[in-house]
């Protein structure tokens, strides 16, 4: 297994730390992980996407130019991460935010309106895990339960309601794939 | 035979290479019985310039580092963080401190690292040959202001000290001239503290010596001590400026 | 050997460095090292070291001359622009013959440049960087684990020789996250012997210390006695990494994040049947020259793959001499190799096509070479001032 993946999205829609919440599920799955950030000049706002891989065996690059997997968070990133994809990859699209489709049609396209299932469970925030909750569904490159405790590593400083929220968000968003 | 003076244990015996008439000389004299009188010479661990002084690690007893133009407070900040039961001096000429090093000696300062700097202010880099220094006077000649330090070319002379006393981590700042036996008596009482403070954990010290080069003033001794008297102390008054030793 | 954790490499090279006894770091800010004082900043105390922000690059590194004059494991870290302005603290650690630790998380340049990872700084590094004759051992990790544990390789190397050690890494190896372990417990540096060199207080009445610059008249013996140890190093000393490189029709060489662009195009290659090797020096001075010259007689062409304007290339040439053709896949000013334009670069090789290959000449002639660059990568961007 080799799952090069691209998150990409708004600042401030957590494409980032999802970023690292997968790398670090990797990590408790016994396999190699990376992750590598890319932040636009602003510091908040902005467009923002990381490169994340998970491998049985090594690492290649951790610069993903072209990947398994894309998840598209907002609607600029969709013309700027379709044409990467590879052949056959998977394209997960927040349809909450996202009207356009891609045109291409060599690639698995997976549409999860990310935003309105967070707001159900209360918090617009944690829409970045639905559709991490998805892309697990779909691929199984790492497990619920090793996302489960990542988060505990990554987000040290969460409440512990706060953390059964974010697994709330994340089942959701893995049912939300049939 | 009783013996009456002798030269410091603090200093090595290596003649000194220094002009006939230089202030070098006594500085590194008094700055040895400093060591001995308080008993640290074994503490002790210099840094050594670039300029004239190039070779004073030759000449004192204890460890020395001999460092790159302008870094001694830098050098000496590195030494004493690995070693803090040191005691830890920079020794410095105008051209090293005031010009190319002005950063380095600023923000020791600013930490108040907890060390020595001697300050030699001859009003010229003596080494390379009697250039303009920061702290040449107005209407001094020197081999790169040939008709004299003109102001509206070269701007005017710094006073190291009433800058540096501006900055809050600077606790003692005096400076002093070995021109006559009574100053080189106030000398020698200034740099002892110097050493003293740190000894004591006080913080940043800085003595400035005025100090006298016939070389490149193009002076016999005697006109050159008068120099240092009718023309460098009006520039730079010699005093206190700047005692929080014991606060 | 410690459990595999997801480090930041600029965290893991820090973390890293105080496990290998660092108990003296000083730097100053400059994108993409940053990480590596903010966490000296907070973890040394506790090592029972000194961490100093200095007041500029210059002073950062004669604060490190200070206390390796000591005998204290110390290091600065830097980027580019900031590592050009230690050179002059590095010549005279050089010629003092003190032992220390250089980071270059390079950028792209020249000048202020951009903040994106880059190689541009090989000449640099491996010819020494400031005046005279000298050199620094160099470093040239590949991941986040070898930049965790290149500080205490770099540290035995430069004890042992009695000179600088720079580790070369690059922005991205910097700031990407990655699962890693250290392969050494931490090492308490009060149970590392003395140096009979350093300055120190002493009791004993021991004979004085200097570390001193100036040569005068004993300069020549000098020179001449280090290079005696050069070239020990480079009989001894060079390492390297191999994949697939016995038997292969093309030798790809690259060093640091190029090298895993590589990887990414030796595994592709084997799909299409073609057989494509790597070879990565580790350490970038000493080159492993010998090696690489044994293989790539047996190849039909070497490729050199860097992010920088034919600076690695020279030393393969060098290396090669003349023996088998040497190819050229450059990605300067912040580029970033992968392993398809890697493999047509491969392919241009093979069937005598120019689609890859750069070529200073050809270039001048109006020959249009395309560096890639992955514009998705936005912290490639352009941070407004970059410090």
């Amino acid at each position: 297994m080799y799952q090069g993946i691209r998150i990409a999205g708004f600042g401030g829609q957590g494409v980032i730390s999802a970023g690292i919440l997968l790398a670090q599920a990797g990590v408790e799955d016994k396999k190699n992980a990376s992750w590598l950030p890319s932040y636009g000049p602003e510091m908040r706002g902005g467009t923002a996407n990381c490169s994340v891989v998970v491998s049985d065996g090594e690492v290649y690059t951790p610069i993903v130019s072209s990947p398994d997997t894309v998840i598209i968070m907002n609607e600029p990133s969709l013309p700027k991460f379709e044409p990467l994809l590879k052949k056959g990859g998977l394209m997960i699209i927040n349809s909450s935010l996202i009207n356009s489709r891609p045109t291409r049609t060599d690639i698995t396209v997976v549409c999860v309106p990310c935003n309105k299932i967070a707001e159900e469970l209360g918090m617009d925030r944690i829409a970045n895990l639905v559709a991490l909750g998805a892309f697990i569904k779909q691929t199984g490159a790492v497990t619920l339960q090793s996302v489960e405790h990542a988060m505990k590593k990554v987000y040290k400083r969460a409440k512990p309601e706060m953390l059964e929220l974010n697994k709330k968000a994340l089942q959701a968003g893995y049912d939300a794939v049939k | 035979m009783t013996i009456i003076a002798k030269k410091p244990a603090s200093l090595t015996d290596l003649p000194m290479h220094y002009c006939p008439g230089c202030g070098h000389g006594i500085v590194h004299r008094l700055m040895g019985e400093a060591f001995d009188e308080l008993n640290i010479a074994d503490r002790v661990i210099g840094v050594a310039p670039v300029g004239c002084a190039v070779f004073a690690d030759s000449y004192f007893a204890c460890d020395m580092v001999q460092g790159a133009h302008g870094r001694g407070p830098a050098i000496a900040t590195g030494i004493k963080r690995s070693k803090p039961q040191a005691i830890v001096f920079s020794y410095q000429g105008d051209g090293d401190l005031a010009s190319i090093g002005m950063a380095e000696i600023v923000h020791a300062a600013v930490r108040s690292e907890n060390i020595t700097v001697i300050f030699i202010n001859n009003a010229i880099y003596g080494m390379t040959g009697g250039q303009m220094a920061p702290t040449t006077l107005v209407g001094q000649v020197a081999t790169t202001a040939p008709k004299g330090r003109d102001p509206k070319l070269q701007g005017w002379p710094i006073n190291m000290c009433e800058m540096l006393a501006q900055i809050t981590g600077a606790k003692y700042l005096e400076r002093v001239a070995v021109d006559s036996p009574q100053n080189v008596m106030k000398a020698k009482k200034a740099i002892k503290k110097a050493f003293e403070n740190q000894v004591n954990g006080v913080g940043f010290s800085m003595v400035e010596v005025l100090s006298q080069c016939p070389t490149n003033w193009y002076a016999s001794v005697p006109q050159a001590l008068e120099f240092v008297r009718t023309k460098m102390m009006p520039q730079y008054p010699l005093g206190v400026f700047k005692d929080e030793g014991g606060k | 050997m410690t459990e595999k954790t997801l480090r930041k490499g600029n965290e893991a090279l820090a973390e890293g460095a105080i496990r290998a006894g660092v108990r003296f770091f000083a730097g100053y800010p400059i994108t993409p090292q940053n990480e590596v004082p903010e966490y000296m900043s907070a973890h040394m105390a506790e090592a029972g070291g000194a961490f100093v922000q200095a007041e500029s690059e210059v002073a950062a590194i004669n604060m490190v001359y200070g206390a390796a004059s000591t005998g204290t494991r110390s290091m600065t870290s830097s980027s580019s622009p900031g590592v050009s302005l230690k050179q002059e603290g590095i010549t005279y650690l050089a010629s003092a013959d003190l032992p220390c630790l250089i980071v270059n998380v390079m950028r792209g340049g020249p000048g202020l440049g951009s903040i994106s990872g880059s190689q541009g700084d090989y000449f640099q590094a491996t010819r020494g960087g400031g005046n005279g004759d000298y050199h620094v051992i160099v470093l040239a990790p590949n991941s986040v684990e070898e930049l965790g544990n290149f500080p205490k390789l770099g540290f035995e190397l430069a004890e042992k020789y009695r000179m600088p050690c720079m580790i070369l890494a690059d922005g991205i190896l910097g700031q990407m996250m990655e699962s890693m372990s250290f392969n050494f417990d931490p090492i308490d540096p009060n149970q590392l012997g003395k140096f009979d060199w350093a300055v120190d207080i002493h009791k004993n009445g021991r004979k004085k210390n200097n570390v001193f610059s100036y040569k005068g008249d004993n300069l020549i013996a000098d020179v001449v006695e280090r290079a005696k140890r050069y070239g020990l190093i480079e009989k001894t000393e060079a390492r390297w990494e191999e994949r697939e490189a016995e038997g292969c029709d093309v030798l790809l060489v690259a060093y640091g994040l190029s090298s895993r662009a590589c990887l990414e195009a030796v595994n592709k290659a084997k799909e299409e049947g073609l057989k494509v090797g790597l070879f990565r020096p580790i350490t970038l001075w000493p080159f492993p020259s010998k090696r690489l010259a044994e293989l790539a007689g047996k190849a039909k062409a070497v490729l050199t793959v860097e992010q920088s304007l034919g600076q690695l290339v020279q030393d393969v040439k060098l290396a090669i001499n003349g023996k088998t053709p040497v190819y050229l896949n450059a990605y300067p000013a912040g580029g970033q190799p992968d392993g398809n334009t890697i493999l047509t670069a491969v392919r241009s090789i093979l069937s005598g096509g120019k689609e890859g290959l750069f070529d200073l000449q050809e270039h001048a002639d109006g020959f249009n070479y395309e560096c890639k660059r992955d514009t998705s990568l936005g912290m490639q961007g352009d941070l407004k001032g970059g410090k």
